[in-house]
């Protein structure tokens, strides 16, 4: 007496063990990033005005990302499909992508959150406020280097695309003169603590749909030569999680990128 | 009509073990749901008893500080007996045995969360809804049984960061079972870190639990059974499921916020300018601390519900057997069960009446949260009727059950004046609330759980638990229940406040003469009277924890397979049920309930047996 319809589909619902259980879970995973998203409003619109920043994201870099993550959502279709017409081969070749394709998205958001925790605003004891990427700061030396510029208030680090770019040129201070020298982390303010918190967590999902996607093309991909049916059922499904963290994504570029 | 007869049982479980595994295999990770089941309920009963036993030393301390207001120069005793043991244990916070303030909130703070999140909901979907809604549904094991040895084993992490974080330095989660920022986030200690973090794989493991109860009843239902013909604890495990399943991903948002919170110095929840021990806190600010509430009730409200449906359920199952009678409007009972769960997603602020919410808001939330009392008040209603005119067996899961009827009564019905915003003004955070819940959840709840442990014991086990014992066991609980939580609400309609270690300013008002509406002196004497009332709830506990291990050798052997002559397919099984539950896979052929069918030659007809015509 074994588990019933863990391949064949029950009668009534048309639907096998494991697709049941992953609508549940994504239902769940709804739930959570509904949550987050939630939260993201009431920050926004509970932040007195002009406080909350427009455009510290990188639209280009973010369209590439997203642009990936809608091909290997691709990928991951035809994967499935090649199972589908039993053509193992093609099935390895598009999971191979899709692999790839998300590692590269990885490596583009890792770049991003590089360039968040080098980006630093400096407030000097004088008034004056200095933004920009580090490139000195030794702990023995008197005095760090910034490449970037001045500018005139903090609330005008809000709005970067509306006022004109200053020149950026390197900037030395002493430390002496510093009197709040902070990067681009999630202490710096709400946006940023909200945008670690969103894409942080999207990014583990990724890495999780990178595990199971990598398990299904390596080791786990024997099963296709002694249960077809049930192993292109766990493609299926894991199919299913990966268009849900790709849906994911295309909630996220816009509300954090574009707005 | 097998497996009811006394020969096929015994010969058929070994028969059915063909498959050997090892003792860790078998017994530590398991991926039978029965042991899964059998594991919650040991480790949730003993989280239950530690508990249970925090929240003595807490009574305790508020009974010395209404001692301390009471009679001048009154100097606190230490806590006989464990007093010393955690000085021992726990060092400075509880010198001399006696509680320092922050110990107290430590334990008041994993009081709640112990009972809500790793005794409670673990007992009720961990280790009854494990166990029982397979065979109630004659599937061979959940759905998914390695994600269920995984949900068991989360729950069990999440226990042991919950509990080591007490012997860190600093101590536990101080900010109270609901962790409010800020206080939760300037508290300088690591308690809250670990709480968090329990509760992430507290979380994960209800994740897990209840995507495999949702699919083993949508898709492993006997041939027969359909949605209809469900016995009512099916449906109420089901609709808990799913608020576990849809409720808790937004406190899981919450807590990966608060973490950050922490653990990086972000704001998420801390607002502009807040001052922290007389100083500025050094935060970029901006947070909203009322987005944490919003998040955490949204949750928390259908949390309630999850730990009364299951319960409701249980108590159902035992009335329709004990009374030999169908439920009172089955279909009423599913579709009252189906709307609570539905309804629960929208009253949460209902706990947040205090926080300068609008009226029209508040409006809003106090309509939603009188709804919901109807569906609820057909569930009793409905288990009431069940009553008239049966012919009552009364043993011990009957007495529990039926008590479980005028106490979840009291629980429900002392909650309308808090669903009122204006009355709750005066009676939030009074000792009012906290009868009110605990009348929901220990007389009730915890009621309808020992109900279900006396009547499911002798299918687990194949033996019954001593009747006599028993008795003692449910009058004595019910008793002192009664004389812990009534006085509460004599004391918080006097405007006791709750979360004072000593009472505080609160108490401390009756020395001032003159002081307008400060506390009586018989109100706050009863704090002695409730003590003791709670010393004498412990000690009724004893007989239970006695009975529930002597019995496994001494108790007397069932009879047969269905001792208590029930309908539901966890009786058609063998006794203790085999490996894949069923001998052979059941049929099922009528609804859940038909007791005293005219015409029968018995007063049961199992759901599993053909009609006669068939034969």
């Amino acid at each position: 007496m074994d588990i019933p319809y863990t391949t064949t589909l029950r009668p009534d619902t048309g639907l096998y063990n494991a697709k049941v259980g992953m609508w549940l879970f994504l239902a769940s995973e709804v739930m959570l990033f509904g949550g987050l998203f939630s939260a993201y409003i009431l920050l926004r619109v509970g932040a007195p005005a002009g406080t909350w920043p427009h455009g510290w994201l990188d639209v280009p870099l973010g369209t590439i990302n997203t642009i990936l993550l809608a091909l290997s959502a691709i990928t991951t279709l035809l994967a499935w499909a090649a199972l589908k017409m039993k053509q193992f081969p093609r099935y390895k070749i598009y999971h191979a992508l899709t692999i790839f394709l998300a590692l590269v998205f990885l490596g583009i958001k890792s770049y991003e959150y590089r360039d968040k925790f080098h980006h630093y605003e400096v407030q000097l004891t004088d008034g004056r406020i200095a933004d920009g990427h580090m490139i000195e700061n030794k702990p023995g030396e008197d005095y760090v280097v910034i490449e970037g510029a001045y500018v005139g208030s903090h609330a005008d680090l809000m709005e970067p695309r509306k006022g004109k770019e200053a020149e950026h040129s390197e900037i030395r201070i002493e430390r002496s003169q510093i009197k709040k020298m902070q990067n681009y982390g999630p202490w710096h303010n709400n946006f940023l603590a909200i945008y670690f918190v969103l894409t942080g967590l999207h990014a583990l999902h990724i890495l999780g749909g990178i595990v199971v996607i990598a398990w299904l093309w390596g080791p786990g991909s024997r099963m296709w030569f002694t249960d077809p049916v049930r192993f292109t059922n766990r493609v299926e499904v894991a199919g299913l999680f990966w268009h849900f963290v790709d849906l994911v994504w295309i909630f996220l570029f816009p509300v954090l990128y574009l707005t | 009509m097998q497996a009811t007869t006394h020969a096929i049982p015994h010969v058929g479980v070994h028969e059915a073990h063909h498959e050997e595994t090892g003792f860790w295999r078998k017994y530590i990770f398991s991926i039978d749901h029965k042991i899964i089941g059998i594991q919650y309920a040991m480790t949730a009963l003993s989280f239950l008893l530690f508990g249970f036993c925090l929240m003595l030393c807490m009574r305790w301390s508020i009974a010395e500080g209404a001692k301390m207001a009471l009679t001048v120069g009154y100097t606190p005793k230490p806590i006989p007996i464990v007093g010393h043991l955690l000085e021992l244990l726990l060092g400075a916070p509880a010198k001399g045995g006696i509680m320092s303030a922050d110990l107290y909130n430590s334990f008041g703070a994993m009081h709640g969360t112990i009972m809500v999140f790793l005794a409670v909901v673990p007992l009720l979907t961990g280790a009854f809804g494990n166990y029982l809604v397979p065979i109630q549904v004659g599937a061979c094991d959940m759905a998914f049984p390695r994600l269920n040895m995984a949900s068991y084993q989360c729950y069990f992490l999440g226990g042991v960061i919950m509990f080591t974080s007490f012997f860190i330095p600093g101590g536990a989660a101080q900010a109270g079972w609901t962790s409010y920022p800020p206080l939760s986030l300037v508290i300088p200690t690591d308690g809250q870190t670990f709480w968090l973090i329990g509760m992430v794989f507290l979380i994960t493991s209800s994740l897990l639990g209840s995507v495999n109860i949702i699919t083993t009843i949508i898709q492993l239902r006997a041939p027969g059974l359909t949605w209809m013909r469900l016995p009512f604890f099916v449906w109420s495990q089901f609709v808990a499921s799913f608020l576990l399943l849809l409720a808790f991903p937004p406190l899981e948002a919450a807590g990966v916020m608060q973490l950050t919170d922490k653990l990086t110095g972000s704001s998420l929840f801390l607002p502009s300018g807040l001052a922290v021990s007389g100083s500025v806190a050094h935060a970029s600010g901006g947070g909203s601390p009322l987005l944490w509430q919003h998040l955490f009730w949204f949750l928390a409200h259908p949390e309630v519900y999850v730990l009364i449906l299951p319960a409701m359920g249980i108590v159902a199952e035992i009335i329709a057997c004990n009374t030999r009678k169908p439920l009172y409007g089955y279909k009423s009972l599913v579709y009252s069960v189906l709307v609570l769960g539905f309804m629960s997603f929208i009253v949460w602020a209902h706990h947040m009446f205090l926080t300068g919410m609008g009226t029209r808001i508040a409006t809003f939330f106090q309509t939603t949260t009188m709804m919901i009392s109807i569906p609820s008040v057909i569930i009793l209603t409905c288990l009431l009727i069940s009553l008239w005119g049966g012919s009552i067996r009364f043993n011990t899961p009957m007495l529990f059950a039926l008590a479980f009827l005028p106490m979840f009564g009291i629980g429900g019905l002392t909650g309308l004046p808090l669903g009122f915003s204006a009355s709750d003004l005066h009676l939030h955070d009074t000792y009012y609330v906290i009868g009110h819940f605990h009348y929901v959840v220990a007389p009730g709840t915890i009621f309808g759980i020992f109900a279900g442990i006396y009547f499911w014991y002798p299918k687990l086990t194949g033996r019954m638990m001593n009747e006599f014992w028993g008795r003692v066991h449910f009058w004595g609980s019910l008793i002192f229940m009664n004389l812990v939580f009534m006085p509460m609400f004599a004391q918080g309609l006097a405007g006791m406040l709750r979360r004072m270690s000593n009472g505080g300013a609160n108490y401390a008002a009756a020395q001032v003469p003159g002081v307008q509406g400060a506390l009586r002196g018989t109100i706050m004497e009863m704090n002695h009277y409730i003590l003791w009332a709670a010393v004498g709830l412990g000690l009724c506990q004893i007989p239970f924890i006695l009975n529930l291990f002597i019995s496994l050798k001494r108790g007397r052997r069932v009879a047969n397979d269905n001792p208590w002559e029930a309908t539901t397919l966890d009786w058609q099984t063998p006794t203790p049920p085999p490996q894949i539950n069923f001998l052979s896979p059941p049929s099922v052929f009528r609804g859940p309930y038909e007791y005293s069918v005219p015409g029968r030659a018995k007063d049961f007809v199992p759901q599993n047996e053909p009609d006669p015509a068939h034969n």
